[in-house]
């Protein structure tokens, strides 16, 4: 029983953490219907990035934090003023090689900087978060995980549904010239899009960062993960895509617990495919409306 | 004799033969004859082994290219498992020539039928998913294909792979790749055929209908799902057949290659390349692999230059780097591909020197 | 040689004034000056277009498909941009200062929307989402005032409020395009077919909602229609194109007396009847207008 109880509290710690590394990724569909390759080296960035502030510059904590949110918001910024205006208006597939061959580069990039060791941060979370329940222990870190889940959840659901900055991003996903001929601004509306997702990523880098370790690869492999817990929950749904991180987040703690570890790796996508032919949109996405 | 066929200066098709003629001109037919004198006349006896070697492999993966070209640039399905069919392929091939000892083409062709089911049974999803979520689907296939080629160690021996035998093919050793060289081409040859003659059959014009509009294409009365199926049979079976071709080739195959990188190398070379030109497949492809022989020889040159100053290991990602930057540069500054700049290159020719 | 710079400038001068003159002595709110319009820098739509609106009116503007009425409107809103469209001729101005080539994120805050064809709603954001787009030419506030306004002329939006508008019927689509555009605080609204595939009713009814905006509202009209009947019928003014030129303009009541309206656009000749093509008099009458 308590073996069971603890894959439970594993399986949604992980999970939790797919949603975190997934919420980004929706930021981009959401506002440009871009499918974001990228989305794995966006989260290492953030990462290396709170890890040249805060371990090799020796900045206090808050402020290395503060300012690798300031320099992945300008990051964002100029990727999508250089390698993404020119593509508004073409087709899908070549906004998603885009951010493919983007991933490339960065990743390139990134282990031409750092290398492929793994890395690791001054230990910073208070242990007073850490909650111990019978043989059950949680760790501060997936305490912290949930509360900034929780958070974002909240905070981008408000957003896109009721500010006026988040339905204009939303038109513009929707319907591009009529949002261009109601004067909403569409280039702001991208750039703002790319520099906010490239917060978020760098939020969920730091918190994966913080559990794993800093490496290139497994941060890249991560934003591959997160594409069958967005699909589950529905591309476009951010409580769609917590729920989809902890629906994967249990099937792979279980199988991998019950079964064999190897079968845990592709256990999640089998069964995304068997939800998917059940709910082609994932569980929460919007039913494309197609009129003819 | 009947006369020779110039360009016309306008549109003067009369017949619905002429306006789906694959050469317009019988310059084309001639450029033809001579592409393939040169091809299989000249080339092979000219190339040096490592040139060959890497014409063997461009001649593969343009076979594969093709084959994804058919899916995605016709029929508009994205696929990012194309790599595990190439692979599935490879095994098929793999497997019977070690374990069965069947005949060169009898293996070929079965690897081509075997992926096409496969590939089958991956198009499945296509009945109601869409886009980006069909695009998902087939990453999960790829996962789940790389993990049955790893764990189903009795039939693909894990991650230790198979050794294949050196094949002939009407008393021929295939083990040298000159003579491989023929197989490779004469194959590629005849894929091209097929692909560009499909087009102009119904089901083509059924595949670039779903392409452009699936719901109007359903209205016309062309069952959609039995066509996508199909678009997915028919680009696994080139997948499944460059895959054997593969397989003989390396002699040897393991896992490791039919990764998900391999699979976003084939959507580069198509999209590098152009969407729906076979041309274009083929340009793509030749790009990526050159592009990739360069860099490895670059990286290579410099790590022995660094070596020296003690520098080594931190060049090779460089090269990742490059590669990304060539996709990005390319979507930017010509999203139609290689292709494109083809067309608009030899019609400059073809009107100089008036341009237009 | 410097007498005649001088003359130059005395006639620049002179123009300037006249031009000042004339926008101020009646009440112009919207000048278009001759402009060309040309497409992916080979395609020439426009070939001279001249109108003129004044403040408060309504002006129609009639032509056959392809005649280049939705080009003009985009000439004027700055949509050419995305369509790869560029006024390489002539200028366009609004309360006196040129708009021309301006991007439409300018152009709208300015005060002029355009009521895209066929009904350009956002499929996946709820009735009242959409309404709230509107307001994207003053960052989002307030709307609530302007919500009620949008609901007072069209009651039949209030009850779908909360529903997708990709699940709403062309005539709320319809009435929900106008009424979004509404939310903007249009000085100038461009309304491109509103009527397109809608029902004979409803098409009555949205015209005189039209009429009552630019009545209640003091909003100046600018519609684009195939139904010359009834653009005809609300319009102050009207013009009529064919092929990128304007060919006919006059007071709406003189338009709708005009026998080659009546005839090409009204569907009846004078004695009420059809006329047939074998007619040798319309056929000129039609080439006379190219």
């Amino acid at each position: 029983m308590d073996f069971f109880l603890q894959l439970l509290v594993n399986g949604i710690s992980l999970g939790l953490l797919y949603a975190l590394s997934a919420l980004g990724f929706v930021m981009i569909f959401k506002s440009s219907s871009v499918l974001n390759l990228a989305h794995g080296e966006l989260l290492a960035i953030g990462a290396f990035l709170f890890l040249v502030f805060s371990t090799w510059a020796r900045l206090p904590i808050i402020l290395a934090f503060g300012l690798t949110l300031v320099g992945t918001f300008a990051l964002g910024f100029v990727v999508e003023r250089l390698f993404l205006r020119p593509l508004i208006g073409e087709n899908l597939i070549e906004v998603i090689m885009m951010t493919l061959g983007l991933g490339i580069m960065f990743r390139g990039l990134l282990l031409f900087i750092f290398g492929g060791d793994i890395h690791s941060y001054p230990d910073f979370l208070p242990k007073s978060l850490t909650i111990q329940w019978g043989a059950v222990q949680i760790p501060s870190v997936n305490v912290a995980t949930f509360i900034i889940g929780i958070l974002f959840l909240v905070i981008f659901g408000f957003f896109f549904k009721y500010s006026s900055q988040g339905i204009y991003m939303r038109s513009v996903a929707d319907n591009q010239p009529a949002a261009l001929s109601l004067g909403v601004h569409v280039r702001r509306v991208f750039a703002l899009s790319w520099a906010i997702a490239f917060i978020v990523a760098a939020m969920s880098g730091i918190v994966l960062g913080i559990i794993n370790g800093i490496n290139v690869h497994e941060l890249s492999a991560i934003g591959l993960k997160v594409f069958p817990v967005v699909i589950l929950g529905g591309l476009d749904s951010i409580g769609g895509a917590i729920l989809g991180g902890i629906i994967i987040g249990l099937i792979e703690t279980f199988t991998g617990g019950y079964f064999s570890t190897a079968l845990k790796e592709i256990i999640p996508y089998i069964v995304l495919i068997f939800i998917l032919m059940v709910k082609p949109y994932g569980l929460f996405g919007l039913v494309e409306i197609e009129r003819v | 004799m009947r006369k020779l066929r110039f360009h016309p200066c306008g549109n003067f098709k009369e017949t619905y033969e002429e306006e789906l003629a694959i050469f317009e001109t019988d310059f084309g037919r001639l450029w033809m004859l001579i592409g393939i004198v040169l091809l299989f006349g000249v080339i092979p006896f000219v190339s040096s082994p490592y040139i060959l070697y890497v014409l063997n492999i461009i001649g593969i993966y343009s076979i594969a290219a093709v084959g994804l070209n058919i899916l995605t640039g016709y029929t508009g399905q994205i696929s990012l498992g194309h790599g595990a069919f190439f692979g599935v392929g490879a095994y098929t091939a793999a497997i019977l020539a070690s374990k069965a000892h069947s005949p060169f083409l009898l293996s070929l062709l079965a690897a081509g039928v075997m992926t096409a089911a496969v590939g089958f049974i991956f198009g499945l999803p296509s009945s109601r998913l869409k886009h980006l979520y069909l695009l998902i689907a087939t990453l999960a296939g790829q996962f789940i294909m790389e993990y049955v080629f790893v764990n189903w160690e009795s039939m693909t021996g894990g991650a230790e792979g198979i050794v294949v035998m050196g094949a002939s093919l009407f008393g021929l050793d295939l083990g040298n790749d000159r003579t491989f060289y023929f197989v490779i081409f004469a194959f590629l040859v005849l894929m091209i055929w097929i692909a560009v003659n499909l087009k102009r059959t119904r089901y083509g014009r059924a595949f670039i209908a779903i392409r452009d509009n699936d719901r109007a294409a359903e209205g016309m009365g062309i069952p959609i799902f039995r066509y996508k199926l199909l678009s997915f049979a028919i680009s696994s079976f080139y997948a499944g057949l460059a895959g054997a071709l593969f397989a003989y080739f390396t002699m040897s195959i393991t896992p490791e290659p039919f990764n998900l990188w391999l699979s976003i190398e084939f959507i580069a070379m198509i999209i590098i390349g152009g969407l729906g030109s076979i041309p274009g497949s083929i340009f793509g492809t030749a790009f990526i692999v050159i592009l990739n022989e360069l860099l490895s020889h670059v990286t290579e040159y410099l790590m022995n230059v660094g070596a020296s100053e003690g520098m080594a290991i931190t060049i090779a990602p460089l090269r990742e780097f490059v590669f990304g930057l060539a996709i990005v540069l390319f979507i930017i500054y010509e999203p139609k591909g290689i292709a494109e700049v083809w067309r608009v290159v030899r019609s400059s020719f073809r009107l100089w020197p008036f341009s237009y | 040689m410097e007498s005649c710079a001088f003359q130059l400038q005395v006639v620049a001068v002179f123009i300037l004034i006249s031009t000042e003159f004339l926008t101020m002595e009646n009440n112009i709110k919207l000048l278009v000056n001759n402009i060309s319009v040309v497409y992916s820098d080979v395609i020439q739509v426009l070939k001279g277009v001249s109108l003129i609106i004044r403040a408060g009116q309504i002006v129609s503007l009639l032509g056959s498909n392809g005649a280049g009425k939705t080009t003009t409107l985009r000439a004027i809103s700055g949509l050419l941009k995305p369509e790869n469209g560029k006024v390489t001729e002539g200028s366009v101005e609004y309360d006196g200062k040129p708009i021309q080539n301006s991007s439409p994120e300018e152009i709208t805050r300015k005060g002029i929307i355009q009521v895209l064809e066929g009904r350009q709603e956002f499929k996946y954001l709820t009735v009242e989402e959409n309404l709230r787009v509107g307001t994207a030419t003053r960052w989002g506030k307030p709307f609530k005032e302007d919500l009620e306004l949008v609901y007072r002329y069209f009651p039949a939006l209030q009850a779908r409020r909360k529903s997708l508008a990709g699940y709403c019927s062309g005539g709320e689509l319809q009435m929900l395009v106008i009424g979004r555009a509404l939310m903007a605080h249009p000085e100038l609204l461009l309304l491109d077919e509103p009527s397109l595939g809608l029902a004979p009713l409803l098409v009555k009814e949205i015209f005189q909602i039209i009429r009552r905006i630019n009545q209640e509202q003091g909003t100046t009209l600018m519609v684009v229609e195939q139904n010359a009947n009834m653009a005809l019928q609300i319009a102050h003014y009207g013009y009529v194109m064919e092929n990128g030129k304007v060919v006919m303009e006059s007071t709406a009541d003189e338009l709708r007396e005009n026998p080659d309206i009546k005839e090409f656009y009204l569907g009846t000749a004078a004695s009420g009847a059809l006329k047939s093509y074998k007619d040798v008099k319309s056929y000129k009458r039609r080439k006379r207008w190219l």
